[in-house]
Order: C-alpha cells, then structure tokens, then sequence
C-alpha cells in the first residue's frame, strides 16, 4: 500500500521547465562569445569591409544626391570596381560569422570535458542547446546591428542628409533578414557541433556547406536545368520552363534566398523574383519603385522558408544531442 | 535504522546488446561512504550515470533520495553533486567564474552564490589562486576545484567517479581526508575506484562489480568473512613451551589455525580480531607475552581472490 502511494507519487511527465538555466547558458555563452579572440578577427573584418565598401559607394554615389531618393540604400548595393558591394560581402560574410559561433558548441563542451559537469546541474539539455543557440543569435544581432548603425552613420556624416522613413524601414527588414541569415547557419554550425565529436571535423562540414552553396550549387543548378528540361528546338515554353526549373533549384540555397531578400528590399524598383513575363509589367511604369508592403510581400516566402529551414535544423540537433550519450 | 539514500532494484542498462550493468540491486544509506570497486568496464561510471538521470536505465528501477532520476532530475541533480572521473573546467575562466557559472544553473542568488564560493574555495584551499585562470592548475588544483564545484549545490549525495587519479600521494591522501570530513558533515558519500588501499581507508562499505554485477558487498570485515574464509591474521609473540600454547591457541573458539612463524612467534588466522582471547589464553597456558599484533584482511587480498576465483570459475 505504501509502496503503491510512492509509486503515484512520481510524475509521469518530466518534471520543470525545460528553460531551467537557460539565461544563464546565454549569458555566459554570450560573454565567451564578445571576448573570444575568434570573434575579434571576424569583427575586425567585417569592419573593414564594411568602411570600406561605404566609403567607395559614397564616392559613386555624390553625384546623385538629391535626385535619388533611396541614396541610403544604394550606400549598401553601389559597388565600384574592384570592390563588390557591401551586401555582395554580407552573402558570405555573415554565414562565415555564424559558423564560427556554433561550430564548437556541444563538442567543445565534450572536448574540455565540461559536459558531464553541466549536465549534473539541475538543468535540461533543451536549456543548453538553446542557450547557446541564442546566445550565437544574439551576438550575431549585436554585430550586425553595430555594423549597421556605423554604416548609416558614415552616411549621414558623408551624404550631408539624414536617411527618410522608409529607408529606414528597409534597412530595418534587411537588418533582420541578415540576422536570420545567420541564425540559418548558427543552426547549421551547431547541428554538426552535436553530430561530430571534432570540433575540427564540425568546421570542415560547416565550411564543406558554405562552399557548396556559395559556388557549386549555381553551376549544378545549371546543370541540373539542362539535363531535366532541354532546350530542343528553341521554344518559348522551353526557355521558360528550363528557366523555371533553375530559379526553382537556386531557391533551395539560402545564399539565394538571402540575395533575392536583399534585392527587393535595397532595390524598390524590383517588382518580381524570377521570371517575367510581359504580361506582368502591364500598367507598371518602368523602374518606379515599389511601395514597402509590397517589396515585404515580396520576400515573406523567402524569409518564412529561411526561418522554417533553421527550426529545421535546431529541431534536428536538438533530437540528436537529446540521444547523445554524455560520457565522452 | 538509517534512511536509505540510493536504491536499485534489477537496474540494467544494455547499449546495443553489450550488457554494461546487469540486473542491479544497490542500497546506500545517509551518512555512509560507498566504494564501488571492480575491473574497467565493468559497469561503475554507467551505473553512476544511471542514477543521476544523464543516461535512462534499460530497465529496473532506480530511486534517489525517494526520486526517480529519470522523471525528476532536476530535483536530484539540485541534491546530488557528481565529479565526474575526467573533469574539466572552462581554462581561459578564473576558478571564480567557473564556480559562479555553476551557482547560476543551480539558480543561486548573487549574496548566496558569492557567499558559497568563497566557502567553497576557503575549504578546498584555493582561495590565493581563485582569480587565476584554471588553464594555470595543475591536475591537483583542477581536482580540488571539481570538490568545490560540487560543494556550491549544498548537496545531500555526493558521487565521485575515480577521484584520485592522477593525484600523487600527498594529494590523494589529502584528498580522502576531505572526503572523510564531507561525511562528518553527514553526507553521503558514492565513490567508485579501483585504488583499493585507498578505498579501503575510507569506505565504510564496499560493493564489488564485475561485468555489470555487484558480486557482493559489505563491510570490508564483510566481505573478507565471506571470500577470504577467515581474514585476520594475528602475530603473538609469546616465550613459553610451544607444546603446551599451540594447543591453548587453537582452542581460542574462531581460530582456525595456528602455527610457528619464528622462535617465540606464532600465527593465528582468524575469523574476527580475536587479539584479547589470544592473549588471554597464551598467558593463561603460561606463556609471557612480548608482542601481539593482527593483519586486518586487505581489500587487495579479497579482490585478487575473488577475481582469482571468478577467473578459476569461468576456466572450469
Ligand atoms: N556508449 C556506449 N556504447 C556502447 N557500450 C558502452 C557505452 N558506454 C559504455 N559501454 C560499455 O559498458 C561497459 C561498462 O562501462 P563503464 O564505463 O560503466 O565501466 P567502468 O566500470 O566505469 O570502467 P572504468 O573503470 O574503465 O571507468 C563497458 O563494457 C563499456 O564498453
Ligand atoms: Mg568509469
């Protein structure tokens, strides 16, 4: 009888919050992360890439003062050569930051044998996974956001004149988008820092991705197009369709998501992604830009499937390292 | 009766249909210190694992502090502190900062977190070194931390996997004094090794594990009863007619035989400390008494014997 009452007594489910700690995991994650001499390098470069993208944009970009009225974005999209853009950068800047924020994650903990010791505390595993996911998160929103400030800055130092409301506004999606960029790859940094034990091994993959998305994924989606929808005898629906294919491949990547965001919010006149037709520019009058809602409504399905994509992948590290056996 | 801290009952935990621990009965009570003892891999930091909740039993049933790891680990792992055999500290983090990360999970207030460490560190004696970076320890200093990491929680059980490894013997026998002071303070003490000597000078009870079963456990006195037939052996030296004390000390109930180890000098095995009866008898058949001493059975005896046996056993 006493036995059975005991019994009763323990819950089915799992006792607590699975959050127990987590603040804590974020803010020493966070404080690691804002002074690790790793972070440094990559703030300094992107730092210098920034200033000096800005100020070659700011050099092309004088001469229309005044007739321009999205000057502040172009400070973003002008490049002079030999210098690609500032977001020409950013495509492969900010996976490059992300990547060194969560590529050691979990193994690191394994490989200076902290793990156990945590995990002996009373918290969940879900409150470290996300804690250091979070705290990745928040330090990429702190740099970027620190980046951006200072480029919006030299702009108004170097254009004379503040940027307008919607400009701001812009540049405020574009700021988050560029975020959730990088959580995409924090996530995926992190999923191989639970699947492989080397943190070496972790990086590698990361950077394996990076590279494949960056350069390969292009040509293969070329590839891919003629081989599945041939151009035989030149017809217009050929064209289209093989066309089609392609955008709907390059979409796949990220890098191409985040470019096609990039586009319709630094590029008001952008009316579509992808193809198009004739028929579509009807009553549109050549390069007049978009209204803001219709620019948003415009990248919506490219960043939802960003964000879908990196719950995706934290869902995945997160039943993976809940399987991990924490015995090194 | 003592309160009962840890129990199992059949405790298994197989991976991929390697038995690791098999069937498992285990019962420490409050206040005692336990040593786990056996061969590598023979099932101890998994059964360790098991009752913290950081692996899930295959089966059985694990109970701590009334608790089930498994269910209400944050309860537990709140009153149970583990050292675990390979510990690790963040190297570029002070020992402060280590021990103040791990208030923070176990959701101290600042006053008390700063008030448990510096007690912490006081005890363990690193407090000159506690703002120097934990990269700096040496392998004793980092062990030292690990007690003191443990100690913040305030726990009611602390389990400790293989904790003098790599101490030298200073810092080993260092070590246990701390381990035996922890007890004072009336905390339950699990400790799996296999430094026998060492475990032996602290442990009140032993279990011995080999391939994922606890074979038998107990006292040492216990187990030495049960594996060695008699285990102490007492040393009398005695001047008298060696024909008329053999017979006396032989009579000695629990003696179960006596023999010349040297001209006044005779050997007794025996079941328990018999060294009074002895005496008495000797002096009693006449004899003068110079010297008595006895050899406590050592847990290296017992466990090379039983894995003698267990060896002997499987061959046959
Ligand atoms: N993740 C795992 N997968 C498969 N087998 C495992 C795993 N972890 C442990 N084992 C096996 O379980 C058994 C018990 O291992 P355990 O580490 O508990 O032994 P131990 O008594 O602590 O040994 P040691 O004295 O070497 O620390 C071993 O045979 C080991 O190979
Ligand atoms: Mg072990």
């Amino acid at each position: 009888m006493a036995a059975q009452a005991k019994q009763d007594a323990i819950p089915r489910a799992r006792e607590g919050s699975p959050w127990t700690g987590l603040w804590a995991v974020v803010l020493k994650e966070m404080a690691d992360h804002l002074t690790s001499t790793r972070m440094r390098i990559l703030e300094i470069l992107i730092l210098l890439t920034a200033v000096g993208a800005v100020y070659a944009a700011m050099l092309n970009i004088r001469s229309t003062i005044g007739r321009d009225p999205f000057l502040f974005l172009k400070l973003f999209t002008t490049s002079r050569e030999p210098l690609p853009a500032f977001v020409g950068f950013l495509v492969f800047l900010v996976p490059l930051i992300a990547i060194a924020l969560g590529f050691d994650a979990i193994n690191g903990e394994f490989s200076r044998r902290t793990m156990s010791r945590l995990l002996a505390q009373p918290i969940y595993r879900d409150a470290l996974l996300m804690g250091k996911f979070l705290a990745g998160f928040f330090t990429l929103a702190l740099v970027f956001t620190a980046i951006w400030l200072l480029i919006i800055g030299m702009g108004i130092i170097g254009l004379g004149l503040p940027p307008g409301g919607e400009e701001v506004a812009r540049l405020l999606i574009f700021l988050v988008a560029t975020i959730f960029y990088g959580g995409f790859w924090l996530a995926l940094a992190m999923l191989f820092s639970v699947r492989f034990r080397q943190a070496a091994t972790a990086a590698l993959a990361s950077l394996a991705t990076w590279l494949f998305f960056t350069v390969f994924w292009s040509m293969l989606v070329g590839l891919i197009a003629q081989t599945l929808r041939p151009v035989r005898i030149g017809l217009p629906q050929e064209i289209i369709a093989q066309t089609e294919l392609q955008i709907a491949l390059s979409r796949l990547s990220p890098n191409t998501l985040y470019t096609e965001i990039l586009l319709a919010l630094l590029n008001p006149a952008l009316r579509s992604m992808g193809l198009v037709l004739p028929i579509q520019w009807e009553g549109a009058i050549l390069g007049s830009p978009l209204p803001l809602s219709q620019s948003v409504l415009l990248i919506w399905p490219q960043l939802t499937g960003l964000i879908a994509v990196t719950i995706l992948l934290f869902a995945l590290a997160y039943v993976l390292f809940q399987r991990q056996e924490i015995r090194a | 009766m003592s309160k009962v801290v840890i129990r199992t009952k059949g405790l298994t935990k197989r991976y991929n249909g390697v038995v690791a621990v098999d069937k498992l009965n285990l019962t420490i009570h409050r206040g005692e210190i336990f040593g786990l003892l056996g061969p590598n891999g023979s099932g101890k930091t998994t059964t360790i694992l098991m009752l913290l909740g950081l692996t899930e039993p295959t089966a059985g049933e694990v109970r701590v502090l009334n608790l089930d790891p498994a269910r209400q680990p944050l309860s537990v792992k709140a009153r149970v502190g583990y050292l675990p055999d390979q510990i690790g500290f963040y190297d570029e983090l002070t020992a402060r900062e280590n021990l103040s990360y791990t208030a923070k999970l176990n959701g101290l207030s600042r006053k008390e977190a700063d008030e448990r460490i510096e007690a912490a560190l006081t005890r363990v004696g690193l407090h000159e070194v506690a703002d120097r970076p934990v990269g700096t320890f040496s392998r004793g200093m980092k062990q030292r931390l690990g007690v003191a990491d443990v100690l913040i929680k305030r726990p009611e059980i602390i389990i400790m996997d293989e904790p003098t490894q790599g101490l030298d013997p200073e810092g080993a026998h260092a070590f246990l004094q701390n381990i035996l002071e922890l007890k004072e303070e009336g905390i339950t003490i699990l400790l799996a090794s296999h430094l026998l000597h060492q475990v032996q000078a602290v442990c009140d009870r032993v279990g011995l594990f080999n391939r994922g079963r606890m074979a038998v456990s107990g006292t040492v006195a216990e187990l030495a009863k049960k594996i060695l037939d008699s285990g102490y052996r007492i040393y009398l030296e005695v001047e008298g007619p060696a024909d008329k004390m053999i017979p006396a000390l032989k009579a000695v109930s629990g003696v179960s035989k006596v023999q010349r180890a040297g001209k006044n000098r005779y050997e007794l095995v025996a079941r328990s400390d018999l060294r009074a009866e002895a005496a008495a008898a000797a002096v009693k058949a006449g004899g003068k008494l110079y010297g008595l001493s006895v050899e406590v059975p050592s847990l290296d005896d017992i466990y090379t014997h039983y894995f003698e046996e267990v060896e002997h056993g499987r061959a046959s």
